[in-house]
């Protein structure tokens, strides 16, 4: 195994590239044929398809249930405005508690199981979730979503920030929480802890041979995992203003995987890239033809039996060779 | 107050049936093969729209024996084409392969004969209730159940004491033995995910005469599905029925107690069955 931490300038390269391309998006956006909404959209759902990474790609366990906590966050957020507090921080604060302690609490269920019925069991609890926030319609706005409320402007110590009139300013916004998120990941697994999760992605029998207590890593994989998502949930609430149920549903799930497996689940920063690629193509698919999910369905089927290892993947590949 | 409840566990019953059907089919590609088959809510609905297509020509009867035949060999093709490249790859690839596959059936399927819920003809004389205090035991309801039981019931004799049944059995156990003792493995594996899949094809033939006809009938069962082979038990067939006949009647139940938790309480009992017993009902031990 290669040494993480490397101050070599290649090996920052990437990161170097990736942050300054974040940066500086809203002023090259508009020139390349996007908006900036679209940027912003790109950003949290790549940090929900980075957080899924974090358990897929480095603990090697494959949850499929994802867009519950996502939905949860956004639910979380939407809510706390429309009925608590009008105040955007409070929002994320409680959207990302509300996923995080689901996540916690359905934990101990489902770390015992692995592969495809670790799968299978993420996707069915999802639904429990969908199904509330569909009932529930009185308090959610049921099919039809949460709707009246917008979020609001920051009030910091300094000055004041409009980030609901300026979609540039949210799109900071979003860059700082994705900032602190994509480095608490990157700090962890770095750490001793991070690698630990490398090994039991490796070999889980050889790991708890060694003593490591499997399945409360995985727990603990799980919950920091969901924990993101659900910031990424509540961050994606505020974008749109609006949240629907279809944020829980499972086919959301899908497209985070997909998200991942399509940048590469083997890199960092693969999942933000596929999470562009899709968005884009998806906003683009839907613009132009009523029937984008068939070329949704088509792209998932193209993906797996065409690009595998991702795009990133690939590319590192082709540089081995 | 009782009939009430009879009412509802009857047709929770009904629909626990259907649940089983599919979940049957999903536990046998699952158990040999390792592939969660999203796409098996699609097939579902294949074989409904099959079955529509085909009554004007060969009749209701006619379309109930062939339309799962018809589901079964689309089954076999999209294995032989897509899925045979995934066995034994991370399970995560045939997972996304398939569920792309059930967006493009779902739309496929709206694309051609629409998004509203299409008129499907039961003979009359199966509609007619039975007895009038007892006004939902109509025929139709009973044939269905009919059905279901002899379909599981020729499965089981199907896996107990056919060749092909034995073999598949023994697969599920240790495919590389089997394919040791010279058995045709690949073969194998398709005629099970042809058996899987015309399980699904008669589920949604019986299914649309009872739920109505549309697009996303397939979606909409295949989650109830999963919850049915969980709670049942991880490799157990028969795990896999109890499963699906047990959140049927329970959601039968809660319609009438408790109707927003409709959709609910089959998730809660999948929550329980983890939390006291994580292998499901009927599981066996070890094959987690």
């Amino acid at each position: 195994m290669k040494t993480a931490v490397s101050s070599d300038l290649t090996k920052q390269a990437p990161n170097l590239i990736v942050w300054l391309l974040l940066l500086t998006m809203p002023l090259w956006v508009i020139h390349v044929g996007g908006y900036i909404e679209l940027g912003s959209r790109v950003l949290v759902l790549g940090l929900a398809a980075m957080a899924l990474n974090f358990l897929l790609g480095y603990t090697g366990v494959l949850s499929f249930g994802h867009a519950a906590y996502f939905g949860l966050g956004a639910y979380g957020a939407g809510m706390t405005i429309r009925y608590l507090v009008p105040s955007t921080g409070l929002g994320l604060v409680i959207g990302t508690l509300v996923g995080t302690v689901a996540a916690a609490v359905i934990g101990p269920l489902i770390v015992r199981l692995r592969g495809v019925y670790f799968a299978m069991v993420t996707i069915a609890f999802g639904q429990v979730f969908y199904f509330i926030a569909f009932r529930w319609s009185n308090v959610t706005g049921g099919d039809d979503g949460l709707t009246n409320w917008t979020r609001q402007s920051l009030d910091l110590l300094v000055a004041k920030v409009d980030i609901l009139h300026s979609s540039t300013a949210f799109y900071y916004l979003a860059l700082v929480i994705f900032a602190i998120a994509v480095g608490v990941m990157a700090w962890l697994l770095r750490s001793p802890f991070g690698r630990t999760l490398i090994a039991i992605r490796e070999n889980e029998r050889r790991a708890r041979f060694l003593g490591i207590p499997v399945d409360r890593h995985i727990w603990i994989s799980w919950v920091i995992s969901c924990a993101i998502v659900s910031v990424a949930g509540a961050l994606y609430s505020l974008l749109n203003n609006f949240v629907d149920p279809r944020a829980l549903y499972w086919s959301q799930s899908g497209d985070f995987v997909i998200m991942a497996v399509l940048g590469g689940m083997r890199s960092f920063w693969g999942p933000l890239l596929g999470a562009a690629i899709f968005v884009v193509l998806q906003d683009y698919l839907s613009s132009v033809t009523e029937n984008w999910m068939s070329f949704v369905g088509l792209f998932f089927v193209l993906v797996v039996l065409f690009f595998p290892r991702g795009v990133l993947g690939m590319i590192r590949r082709r540089v081995a060779t | 107050m009782t009939q009430l409840i009879l009412f509802n566990v009857f047709n929770g019953l009904i629909v626990g049936a259907f649940y089983a059907l599919m979940a049957l089919g999903l536990s046998l590609i699952l158990n040999l093969s390792g592939v969660i088959n999203f796409a098996h809510g699609g097939f579902l609905a294949i074989g409904g729209f099959v079955a529509y297509a085909l009554i004007p020509y060969v009749g209701f009867w006619g379309a109930l024996l062939v339309a799962p035949f018809i589901t079964a060999v689309l089954g076999l093709v999209v294995e032989r084409l897509l899925i045979r490249r995934l066995y034994g790859r991370d399970p995560l690839y045939s997972l996304l392969l398939t569920f792309g596959l059930a967006f493009m059936i779902e739309d496929g399927t709206r694309f051609i004969w629409g998004a509203q819920s299409l008129p499907y003809q039961v003979p009359g004389w199966l509609l007619s209730p039975l007895s009038s205090s007892y006004f939902f035991l109509t025929g139709y309801r009973l044939f269905m159940v009919a059905i279901v039981a002899i379909a599981v019931i020729g499965l089981f004799l199907i896996l107990g004491y056919t060749r092909l049944g034995v073999r598949i059995r023994a697969g599920t156990l240790d495919l590389e033995t089997v394919s040791v003792l010279g058995v045709n493995v690949r073969l194998l594996r398709s005629l099970n995910f042809g058996l899987g899949v015309y399980l699904a094809g008669l589920a949604g033939v019986l299914a649309v005469g009872q739920l109505g006809l549309q697009p996303t009938i397939g979606s909409s069962l295949i989650m109830p599905s999963f919850v049915a082979i969980i709670v049942g038990g991880l490799g157990s067939l028969p795990g896999t029925l109890l499963g699906g006949l047990l959140i049927g009647v329970a959601s039968g139940v809660t319609a009438v107690l408790f109707p927003s938790a409709t959709e609910a309480v089959m998730y809660v009992m999948m929550a329980a069955v983890l939390l006291v017993r994580p292998r499901g009902l009927l599981g066996e031990e070890g094959r987690l």
